[in-house]
């Protein structure tokens, strides 16, 4: 593995008089699967949130692949090759599954792509994501497992080299769970990055090489799952004093 | 152009309709029915651009008169300053010119605040338009300003037969651009940011960038539509070419026939229009606004995709 | 041709007329500012509002202000039956931003032309003694028709922003926007409780509406001068901030003022319209907005 291929230094973010993230350090290697955990509020969406561009830190810097990227828009860092998914999904509700994906085959990823054979691109991923069957229906009509599985197909059209997965698997069954992990191992595979966000700690354990861990706006461990399990802080930030 | 079947149906379609209003004009005598279809054409264009920012990109302007008006007073002051020495054409290319200014400028200034404050901001461009115009006595001021009918109508029977050619021509156009808007890489993107504009941006669409090039060819083609109206109705006061008759139309047509494709505003347009003709010469103009306003809260509560949506829920139906 | 004279009756009928204005914008500040409802037939209402006063002034002889109030409870229950279609259509499908805007602007019409219709474009006048008599305080003249919309204004937007502020159900009011989740929690349904502010707001354009036509004769259209007005007040005071509303109306009564008597009345239009871009474009929440 090479560099860092995100380097977040000292980023803090404060929303009135409301301090969301303060002075957090967290690198992503190339290739690398991170898992990003924390309890509710500790500021892994903003944390993420940053780092997409949806909004811009107060302090601190954001680099990608050795360009700082903290001011830019969320579309350029986009094509620059940083993907997220949705927490709660945002499909194009006008459009079929297909047509979803076009949008950012077409945009983040236009200089990557072929630009007469687009659709056949759109159907490589559903084929990847287990949706080629649904790529002519409304996307607004999926079942929840298949808009997480769209949103995250959307974030593959975009040829990230980094996919931050926000809470991709919340409420879904255990079998469901798995399809999604398979699809975020099979991408890694190819050499993406992730860095994944969330609760479901069978997920987060068996899929991450290293784990960084956030209460209340800070980072309190950094580690391997292992370590971080048998991480004290981390168990009191969970469960309280 | 000719990619398909679908295109050589649309080209010949359009063909035929230009044939078919030259035909017209050799035919049809009664300078009313020019007169009408003038009007009901001029609202076809109003619509279709109304169209490209608010059904194509999702953001509603309340001050299409605004526009409208600004490319009558453009015309005007041409006229003024230049006599008949410019003709038609030049007029209407300065007020595409200027009001797609007017249209980038206002954009640049509001289109990144959230929807709602672009709205109200058009209805107050649209006004402070109107007030400006009102207080410039070189174009007539509150007073208004009269056109003289210039003598050439080239080879028609009259100018208004001219005029009629002229909208129609302007329409066809307008159409030919809104088509090729809805199937683009471009109205893809502007419909990523009319479904959701963060997961749009999100997606590597330049939200920004885009939303202003729809504004700019609203505005635009709001000032084509605008231009030659004055020598339409030979007299211009800013009460007339400001009015928000003209803004309401601007946004019920299209609602009515659909916002999504590029031929609801068409339907709209042809639809209303044409009511609102019959209406004015059987009852009275004032039972017009009242009918176009009942009909835009009609549809808007029960029918909000419009009748080309209607017509769709109908299809999907009995393909099941 | 600046005189003291002339500076101070502009600033005092500024002031007057802004007091009024905040009359007019209170119940746009409840829907918009507090409820996000892009009411723009707010002004529409309060022109008819003027019209019931004319009709049972000229008729029945009754003082304006009075029948401003005792209309105000009909207006109350349009204002439920109003926002109940809104709810049903939009706010429940979740379509709010596009359809909802347009929805407001063809109920505008439709209140317009109605007028119109059954009333003609003709102005419409009311008469009470009080009306015709103006006071002096030295050079500055007091105009009761500017004076008495103008207490009665004050005392109107001061009770119901005591009400929003003190009472439970006013509070649960300017909570809705913000926390739904909470005011469920706390035992309001908050679809009740914006039926019920959205009832207010319009229940307010009742006696706006009386006050509208004491200051001077209204014809239908005269709604859409407002618009403009009571948006740049809302969106100038902030969104969410009554106080703040109360401070940009006077402002924009006072500037107002001036431009139309050192520029001539026919810019004033524009001077609101003008003050609602430049907010937007320079600082979108407003002078004491939530942002």
């Amino acid at each position: 593995m090479s560099g860092p291929v995100l380097t977040v230094s000292g980023v803090s973010k404060r929303f009135g008089g409301f301090v969301a993230l303060q002075n957090v350090d967290v690198h992503v290697n190339a290739g690398e699967r991170l898992g990003l955990i924390g309890p509710n509020g500790s500021g892994k969406t903003t944390l993420i949130n940053c780092i997409s561009g949806a909004l811009f830190n107060d302090g601190g810097s954001i680099v990608f692949e050795g360009r700082d990227i903290t001011r830019m828009p969320p579309h350029q860092r986009t094509r620059l090759g940083v993907a997220r998914s949705f927490q709660i999904p945002k499909p194009f509700r006008s459009m079929s599954v297909l047509e979803n994906l076009r949008v950012p085959l077409e945009y983040a990823a236009w200089s990557r792509s072929e630009h007469r054979h687009i659709t056949d691109e759109a159907m490589a991923v559903l084929e990847q994501i287990g949706l080629k069957g649904r790529a002519h229906e409304n996307s607004a009509g999926l079942t929840q497992v298949d808009m997480r599985k769209l949103e995250l197909a959307r974030a593959l059209a975009a040829k990230p080299r980094l996919l931050v997965s926000d809470e991709a698997m919340a409420g879904l069954s255990s079998a469901e769970v798995d399809e999604i992990l398979e699809i975020l191992l099979a991408l890694n595979r190819r050499g993406v990055a992730v860095i994944m966000i969330e609760h479901i700690m069978r997920a987060v354990m068996r899929f991450s090489e290293r784990v960084v861990v956030l209460d209340a706006g800070q980072k309190i461990a950094e580690g391997t799952p292992a370590e971080i399990v048998r991480n004290p802080q981390v168990e009191r930030a969970y469960l309280g004093e | 152009m000719f990619r398909n079947r679908a295109d050589f149906i649309f080209w010949g379609a359009l063909a035929a309709v230009l044939l078919a209003g030259l035909a017209f004009t050799r035919i049809i005598t009664n300078e009313y029915y020019y007169t009408a279809a003038y009007a009901i054409l001029q609202a076809t264009v109003m619509a279709l651009a109304w169209n490209i920012l608010g059904g194509f990109t999702g953001y509603v302007n309340f001050g299409s008169a605004g526009f409208f008006g600004i490319g009558a007073y453009t015309s005007i002051a041409l006229g003024k300053a230049f006599g008949q020495t410019l003709g038609l054409p030049v007029m209407i290319a300065a007020a595409a010119l200027i009001c797609g200014l007017i249209g980038l400028s206002l954009g640049y200034l509001t289109l990144r605040l959230k929807g709602v404050y672009f709205s109200i901001a058009t209805l107050a461009m649209a006004i402070v338009f109107e007030t400006l115009m009102n207080n410039w006595s070189y174009a007539g001021g509150a007073r208004g300003a009269y056109i003289l009918t210039p003598d050439s109508h080239l080879w028609f029977n009259s100018y208004i037969q001219m005029l009629f050619m002229l909208m129609l021509l302007l329409t066809l156009g307008s159409i030919t651009v809104s088509r090729a808007l809805n199937a683009s890489r471009l109205g893809r993107g502007l419909a990523a940011i009319r479904d959701d504009e963060v997961a749009a941006e999100c997606a590597g669409v330049p939200t920004l960038k885009l939303k202003l090039i729809s504004a700019t060819l609203m505005g635009a083609m709001m000032g084509v539509a605008g231009a030659p109206y004055p020598y339409f109705v030979t007299f211009v006061d800013p009460a007339s070419a400001f009015s928000l008759f003209v803004a309401v139309n601007a946004i019920a047509m299209p609602m009515i026939g659909g916002t999504a494709h590029w031929i609801g505003p068409v339907i709209g347009a042809l639809l209303v229009g044409t009511v609102q003709q019959v209406i004015t010469v059987t009852v009275s103009s004032e039972l017009n606004v009242l009918f176009v306003g009942i009909m835009l809260v009609v549809f808007i509560s029960l029918a909000p995709q419009g009748i080309v949506g209607l017509v769709q829920k109908v299809r999907a139906r009995r393909a099941r | 041709m600046l005189s003291v004279d002339l500076l101070s009756n502009a600033l005092v009928a500024g002031v007057l007329i802004g007091g009024f204005y905040a009359a007019v914008s209170i119940g746009l500040a409840i829907t918009f500012g507090q409820l996000d409802i892009v009411n723009i037939a707010h002004p529409a209402f309060v022109v008819v509002g003027s019209y019931i006063a004319w009709i049972l002034n000229s008729r029945l002889g009754w003082d304006p202000v009075l029948v401003g109030i005792l209309a105000a409870p009909v207006f109350y229950f349009v204002g439920v039956l109003i926002y109940r279609v809104y709810y049903l259509a939009f706010e429940r499908t979740g379509q709010e931003s596009l359809s909802g805007l347009a929805f407001f602007f063809g109920v505008m019409f439709i209140v317009e032309v109605s007028l119109v219709l059954v009333y003609g474009v003709d102005y419409r006048l009311v008469s009470a003694a009080y009306l015709e008599k103006n006071f002096n305080l030295g050079f500055v003249g007091l105009p009761l028709r500017l004076v008495v919309p103008f207490l009665v204004a004050s005392v109107m937007t001061a009770a119901v922003w005591l009400y929003l502020s003190r009472t439970f159900t006013g509070r649960a009011i300017l909570a809705v926007a913000q926390d739904r989740l909470a005011l469920q929690l706390m035992g309001a349904d908050p679809v009740r409780v914006k039926q019920f502010a959205f009832g207010l707001a319009i229940a307010t354009t009742s006696v706006a509406g009386s006050l509208l036509i004491m200051i001077g004769p209204v014809e239908p259209s005269l709604g859409r001068a407002y618009i403009g007005r009571a948006f740049a007040i809302v969106v100038l005071g902030g969104m969410g901030s009554i106080p703040g509303m109360v401070i940009a109306a006077l402002l924009i009564g006072v500037v107002e003022s001036f431009v139309s008597t050192f520029a001539g009345p026919s810019w004033a239009p524009a001077v609101s319209f003008g003050v609602l871009l430049l907010t937007l474009a320079v600082r979108p929440s407003g002078l004491f907005g939530r942002s």
